[in-house]
């Protein structure tokens, strides 16, 4: 074996190993779909999260348009700070509101926005003025058992 | 006891008070020995005695437990690694199997200490191993792979390989064991050249007799971790010691007893 | 009585030999790898001695990896189907591919494959070349066997597994795509999207990737050790390799359990 062809089948060997990470990488994991662009943040007070967690999906219609940058809790009004990275080219009024969302019944939750109709933009830093907090089954439950007995 | 530790002494290698011990086997027990400049010495012994074991130590592959040895002036023992690198690159070792590495080629083996310890160009590499190939007479088997040469030609490429960074002394393991009287008489030959062309110091350790003191100009015989006797080839044929006569005649028994140390043979054979 | 006692003290005699034998080993053998991790620098201008390595450990281990790779593709495949179909979720069939093969099977089978081809022949050549007394000539020449050659052999494993690993999954992948889409009718854009959608880069690729480096590491380790300390004869040798062999696939057994439930995120 000489020393040339052993380093072409290292070659091939490592570029094939290569091709296959990035294969899985880019058409398998979902770092393809993962904003990879410039973002800016806003801030978000919910009263309760559920189960959001970093990285979750950041929606507007249904469209992609970012992913929750980091979860903490608010000792002084006793609530979820949740910060939203958000891709910089979509553009979303100052009086835009967030929802905590479910899909599909048991599915993950994600943030949906609902544009409002302010003259001016969302910018970096800034904090979104109406957020609803996450569904809890377990109170709707509660809640519909209390209508019925009430009924 | 001073150790001459004078550059232009007379011995290149000074043993002194030299104890080593496997375990509680007792290898070496307060040994001194001198290995003159220019000279081949042999060191005689039964197998098993660790004449193996003094070359290791001569080369600082084992630490003894107890004394001193110096090369060169240098206590090999007390050297930091790097410097203890630089002086191996002025010992060769011939090995008792060769001990070529097996995935290179006979050429590339000669060249490998060259290739390692020199920056020198590619035509002045192979035009130093093929000169040191032509020496012990293998230039025609620079392309051959180790596993295809005859022991005794292993033995004569190790040997190249050996003198490749030409060093100031080659220590040998048991060069002619196993070897037919064919190569051994091309060794025994070959190792004498060499000394005398090369003005290398030689150590060799064996168990035959006989090639040995062909070529030797000093004896030493060890047995039991002792020295027993030394002198020159002449002196030590006139040498009338019980265990020597045993050792360089050859005969089964003397002090060496032919058996392994045992209880009583009867008392064994009867039981309790 | 007596002799129940002895029997005992036996008995009490060798757990305690042989639990002194076997914390001595673990002892020599991360003494080897400080000596090792001491001797990787040396290597910085020496490239070509890994390129060598990284061909008689990844090069040479590529085919079984492919073969491998795809028969469990395939099996992924047919079982994922079948027991998928009966929830009428069989589109779910490209997440279940990809989720068991880039974080379990991948790294495991890949590192188990590894210690049986690559693993062993470094275990048998190192092994060989201290019964020949090659280590000990090199060491004479005033080379260091630990920068020449334990050094790029272990450089070159902890390179290839990853890269191994991900061949492996690759090639399973599109084995499971070929039985549940081409065969079987699965729809090929849910078979994908699905995946991409469960699939996550860090937590579940990077993970697998830290897996197969972690695997390459210990399993290369082990088998240079292996050969290394082994006894320098035939036989010795061969123990050597078996036991190489067999230490390290239970290692990557239970590593990649401690790995999986230190990782898992159970939220």
């Amino acid at each position: 074996m000489s020393k040339r062809s052993i380093e072409i089948w290292v070659g091939v060997f490592v570029s094939a190993g290569i091709a296959a990470l990035i294969m899985i990488a880019m058409q398998v994991s979902n770092l393809s779909s993962m904003s990879t662009g410039n973002t800016y943040q806003v801030k978000a007070v919910f009263e309760n999260i559920g189960s959001l967690n970093v990285r979750s999906p950041i929606k507007a219609s249904g469209v992609l348009v970012g992913r929750v940058s980091d979860i903490s809790y608010d000792d002084q009004h006793y609530a979820a700070t949740v910060t939203l990275s958000i891709k910089s080219h979509v553009k979303f009024p100052k009086d835009t509101s967030a929802s905590i969302y479910t899909a599909g019944l048991l599915g993950e939750q994600y943030i949906g926005l609902t544009p409002g109709a302010d003259e001016e933009y969302l910018a970096e830093g800034d904090t979104i003025m109406f957020a609803d907090a996450a569904i809890i089954l377990e109170k709707l439950v509660g809640q519909m058992m209390l209508n019925k007995l009430s009924d | 006891m001073s150790v001459t530790t004078d550059e232009n002494s007379a011995s290149l290698i000074s043993v002194r008070q030299l104890s080593f011990r496997r375990g509680d086997k007792v290898i070496f027990d307060n040994v001194d020995m001198d290995f003159q400049r220019g000279k081949i010495t042999v060191i005689l012994g039964p197998s098993g005695t660790g004449k193996t074991t003094l070359l290791k130590l001569i080369g600082a592959q084992l630490d003894p437990d107890q004394g001193t040895i110096h090369v060169d002036g240098q206590d090999v023992h007390k050297l930091p690694q790097s410097e203890l690198y630089e002086l191996r690159k002025r010992m060769g070792m011939l090995f008792q199997t060769g001990a070529l590495l097996t995935d290179l080629t006979v050429f590339e083996n000669v060249a490998y200490p060259l290739r390692e310890h020199t920056k020198l160009p590619e035509r002045m590499i192979r035009y130093l191993v093929l000169m040191k190939l032509q020496a012990v007479g293998l230039r025609g088997a620079a392309g051959l792979m180790p596993s295809e040469l005859s022991g005794g030609m292993a033995r004569r490429v190790a040997l190249a390989r050996a003198i490749a960074l030409d060093p100031m002394m080659i220590m040998y393991d048991e060069p002619f064991s196993g070897q037919d009287p064919l190569s051994m008489g091309v060794l025994v030959k070959l190792i004498k050249d060499l000394n005398d062309t090369l003005g290398l110091t030689s150590l060799i350790v064996t168990h035959d007799v006989r090639e040995a003191s062909s070529i030797a100009d000093y004896l030493y015989l060890i047995a039991d971790g002792q020295v027993i006797d030394q002198g020159t080839p002449e002196n030590l044929a006139k040498s009338d010691t019980r265990w020597t006569r045993q050792f360089l005649d050859g005969l089964p028994d003397g002090p060496v007893s032919f058996h392994y140390p045992a209880p009583d043979y009867m008392q064994d054979l009867i039981g309790q | 009585m007596t002799s129940v006692l002895r029997v005992i003290a036996d008995l009490m005699s060798n757990v305690g030999q042989s639990g002194l034998h076997f914390f001595a080993r673990v002892g020599r053998s991360i003494q080897f790898l400080l000596t090792l991790f001491r001797a990787l620098p040396s290597l910085l201008p020496r490239p070509d001695l890994i390129i060598k390595q990284l061909y008689s450990v990844g090069v040479m281990t590529i085919v079984i990896v492919l073969v491998s790779g795809a028969f469990v593709g395939l099996v992924l495949g047919l079982q994922g189907y079948n027991v998928l179909v009966r929830f009428n979720s069989e589109s779910s069939l490209g997440t279940m591919v990809g989720l068991s093969l880039i974080r379990e099977l991948g790294p495991v089978i890949t590192a188990l494959l590894f210690a049986g081809r690559a693993g062993s022949s470094l275990t048998a050549e190192l092994g060989l070349m201290k019964a020949t007394e090659q280590f000990s000539s090199m060491e004479m020449m005033a080379v260091d066997p630990f920068k020449r050659v334990i050094a790029p052999r272990f450089i070159a494993g902890i390179i290839s597994m990853p890269l191994l690993a991900a061949i492996f999954s690759a090639v399973g992948i599109l084995g499971g795509y070929f039985v549940g889409v081409g065969l079987l009718g699965v729809d090929a854009g849910a078979f994908w999207s699905q995946m991409q959608n469960s699939v996550d880069f860090y937590e579940d690729f990077m993970n697998g990737v830290w897996k197969s480096i972690a695997f390459g590491f210990t399993s290369t380790w082990i088998a240079l050790y292996q050969g290394y300390d082994a006894v320098p004869t035939a036989e010795g040798v061969s123990r050597a390799t078996t036991q190489g062999v067999v230490n390290a696939s239970l290692v990557v057994l239970a590593l990649n359990f401690i790995i999986t439930a230190l990782t898992l995120e159970t939220n």
